[in-house]
């Protein structure tokens, strides 16, 4: 789960971090009280009016604004609300502004980057930090990779002193000086904040070293495991159901896993890797997947009703292949709520179903007694090739 | 012989009272497996399924001399009841449970690491184990697709298991043990584990790995296959469509950052000389050949 700048920002500041004061702003009206209140204009003051979307590269694609003083900040939030921000992240759709945050301006020397994940491969957290800082981490990685420095932290132990000082030292913050006893303040934090919330990934870019020789998060992004929202309800709570598609949305409601694809050939299959392989198996037989959708082995007659709606939703949908290799999920479960959902719903474009496994013949028979216009298909290559030929 | 479960094993249930810990316990007795008694903190002295009722492991395996347990504990509590088992000492734990929090799971790791390889975790997130000529199995897997025989399969995907299964039995080739390692990010056994038993199994003539997008295990076991094995193995990769940055139902399965692509593990595959079926249809037909059958 995502959220925003802002809302990590507001997170990230109970750990001890510098970061610059700011204000979240729906409106221009709030924009401009905003920058006003945090001194824009007096003394040459300056702030920035960021775009807030689930997505990073807002910059260069116009979502982050320098203003110099209220009005201004008014006039740049009456053209960045509402638009549609397509950045190197978003995907060709883009995503839509409708939340910004004002903070104060900083008076940046240097820009870093510091991001921590679990790693997967040595089950720690790891960092990942560089001296080119405020652009890709993938480009520094492809043209510099000798500026990217790395450390693990088992989190069993926490983070040691020795990890910090490889770190600052990599970073030119050095031992013992004022900048190396700050950073070690920064990093503590950031690892604190991680375990605190369960975060999956942290990244702070750029991290800056601002005129007055101190250290600042000026941007971060903040991603937590899903499956431990369970004892962070307040992060729960910061989900912007405005960034999530809808029908993922929905799906989520009724333990269905979906996401949503650019072809036209809808599928409902049990089991991550079985519905990965289905999409798969349908585009090498020259057809376009509309989503991917894994009922889950505690599916029932509902549940399969309501991935049939969710699919169906979709216009762009032109057939659906049903792919089930039933274990603890029975056949004849997965049938009678093929013959509801179609009953109930209308079947208004050709189905192909593959069932396998667990009462297979049960769930055959009732697809047959049904009188519905099913095509049945006898492995999971057949039924590509029915799908795609019944689309074409 | 066979690898992980057969008749020397003697199976708990960690979480026996709840729905699903009960159903499948009995499907797994029902199978053939030595299922000796279950564990549920505070319901000691119960009896589910004609078997004891223990409140912690500790007991459960010193009354009746249990080697494995099954674990369906749900995710708040599952890392709990795996250190619990592991700090009994057991040889040898597989979790069903799906959704439990990579932190928890970091710490796990570490618990295993530190029992210094006293006891084996397999999954979470994961069908299980089963060895179809001992007619043991642990775990939520049909037991009736299967057929005894020489091919063992390794995968990170329960219904694609279970379609390699029905794809090699169809053709008359059975399996000696097919070990399911989960789907999660952070695991208790990787392939490399899984393919260092079967290589070392006189039972085993080959061996099916189906991976799929995220991490890097897949491209780690290929190298070491190149490296090491000596039997024939076909591998399969599941997301060769799926978009990046998207968690594909499994909670490990996603390309972060550009990595953990589909294509990469299927050029690695091919580069360490493993027999890739590029479709999940052809998992048997690749094996076959690859077994010059």
């Amino acid at each position: 789960m995502n959220i925003h700048e802002y809302q990590a920002k507001e997170l990230l500041s109970r750990f001890g971090l510098s970061i610059p004061r700011g204000k979240l702003a729906c409106t221009p009206t709030e924009a401009e009280w905003a920058a006003r209140k945090l001194g824009c204009g007096k003394d040459g003051k300056v702030a920035v009016v960021k775009a807030q979307i689930h997505s990073g590269g807002r910059g260069k694609a116009g979502g982050v604004k320098l203003v110099k003083s209220p009005e201004e900040a008014k006039e740049v939030a009456q053209k960045m609300l509402g638009i549609t921000l397509v950045t190197n992240q978003t995907g060709p759709h883009g995503k839509k502004v409708s939340k910004l945050l004002v903070a104060e301006g900083c008076d940046i020397d240097k820009e870093y980057y510091i991001a921590l994940v679990v790693n997967r491969e040595t089950a720690t957290i790891g960092v990942m930090a560089s001296t080119e800082g405020g652009m890709d981490i993938e480009e520094v990685a492809d043209k510099y990779p000798e500026k990217i420095v790395n450390a693990n932290i088992d989190p069993t132990i926490g983070l040691q002193d020795f990890t910090i000082r490889k770190l600052s030292i990599a970073l030119g913050f050095g031992l013992g000086t004022p900048l190396a006893k700050d950073f070690a303040k920064t990093l503590k934090g950031l690892v604190s904040a991680f375990l605190a919330y369960d975060c999956d990934m942290l990244e702070i870019n750029p991290l800056v070293l601002t005129k007055q020789n101190t250290i600042a998060v000026l941007d971060c992004k903040m991603s937590f495991d899903e499956n431990a929202l369970f004892r962070h309800p307040e992060i729960s709570d910061l989900r912007d159901f405005e960034e999530d598609d809808a029908k993922e949305l929905e799906a989520s409601k009724y333990g269905l896993s979906y996401v949503s694809l650019e072809g036209n050939i809808g599928c409902l299959v049990n089991g991550a890797g079985l519905a990965m392989a289905t999409m798969d198996i349908i585009k090498q037989t020259g057809g376009q997947p509309a989503n991917f959708l894994d009922v889950g082995g505690g599916a029932n007659q509902e549940t399969v009703t309501q991935a049939f709606r969710i699919i169906l939703r979709d216009k762009a949908v032109k057939g659906i292949f049903v792919n089930i290799f039933g274990g603890i999920m029975k056949c004849d479960v997965i049938a009678n709520g093929i013959v509801a959902a179609a009953k109930e719903l209308g079947l208004r474009v050709p189905l192909v179903v593959r069932l396998e496994g667990t009462n297979v013949e049960i769930g055959k028979r009732i697809l047959n007694d049904s009188g519905l216009n099913i095509l049945s298909a006898s492995s999971m290559g057949d039924g590509a090739q029915k799908i795609v030929q019944a689309v074409k | 012989m066979s690898i992980l479960v057969g008749k020397h094993t003697k199976l708990i249930c960690q979480g026996i009272s709840g729905s699903a810990g009960k159903f499948h316990s009995e499907k797994c007795a029902e199978y053939g497996t030595n299922l000796v008694g279950g564990v549920v903190p505070g319901k000691g002295g119960a009896s589910i399924l004609d078997r004891p009722v223990f409140n912690t492991v500790e007991e459960a395996m010193k009354k009746t001399g249990a080697n494995a347990s099954m674990i369906f504990v749900p995710p708040p509590y599952a890392a709990d009841s795996i250190l619990e088992a592991i700090d009994a000492g057991i040889e040898l734990i597989v979790a069903i449970t799906e959704g439990i929090p990579v932190l928890d799971m970091l710490r796990v790791k570490k618990a295993l690491m530190s029992a210094g390889g006293r006891t084996r975790l397999i999954g979470p997130n994961c069908p299980g184990v089963i060895t179809p000529s001992d007619r043991c199995k642990i775990g939520i897997m049909p037991g009736h697709i299967h057929l005894p025989g020489r091919v063992g399969i390794i995968s990170k995907s329960g219904t694609l298991t279970y379609e390699a299964v029905g794809q090699t039995s169809a053709l008359g080739i059975g399996q000696s043990t097919c070990v399911g390692i989960g789907g999660d990010p952070i695991n208790g056994t990787s392939f490399i584990d899984v393919l260092e038993m079967f290589q070392k199994d006189n039972d085993t003539d080959a061996v099916i790995m189906i991976g799929e997008i995220g991490g890097n295990l897949e491209i780690e076991a290929a190298e070491w296959i190149k490296r090491n094995m000596k039997k024939p193995v076909v591998g399969f990769i599941a997301g060769q469509t799926a978009p990046k940055g998207k968690r594909m139902g499994h909670a490990g399965a996603i390309i972060s950052g550009g990595k953990g692509t589909a294509e990469e593990k299927i050029d690695a595959m091919k580069t360490c000389g493993l027999h890739v079926a590029m479709s999940p249809a052809d998992m048997g037909i690749t094996l076959k050949k690859a077994l010059r059958m």
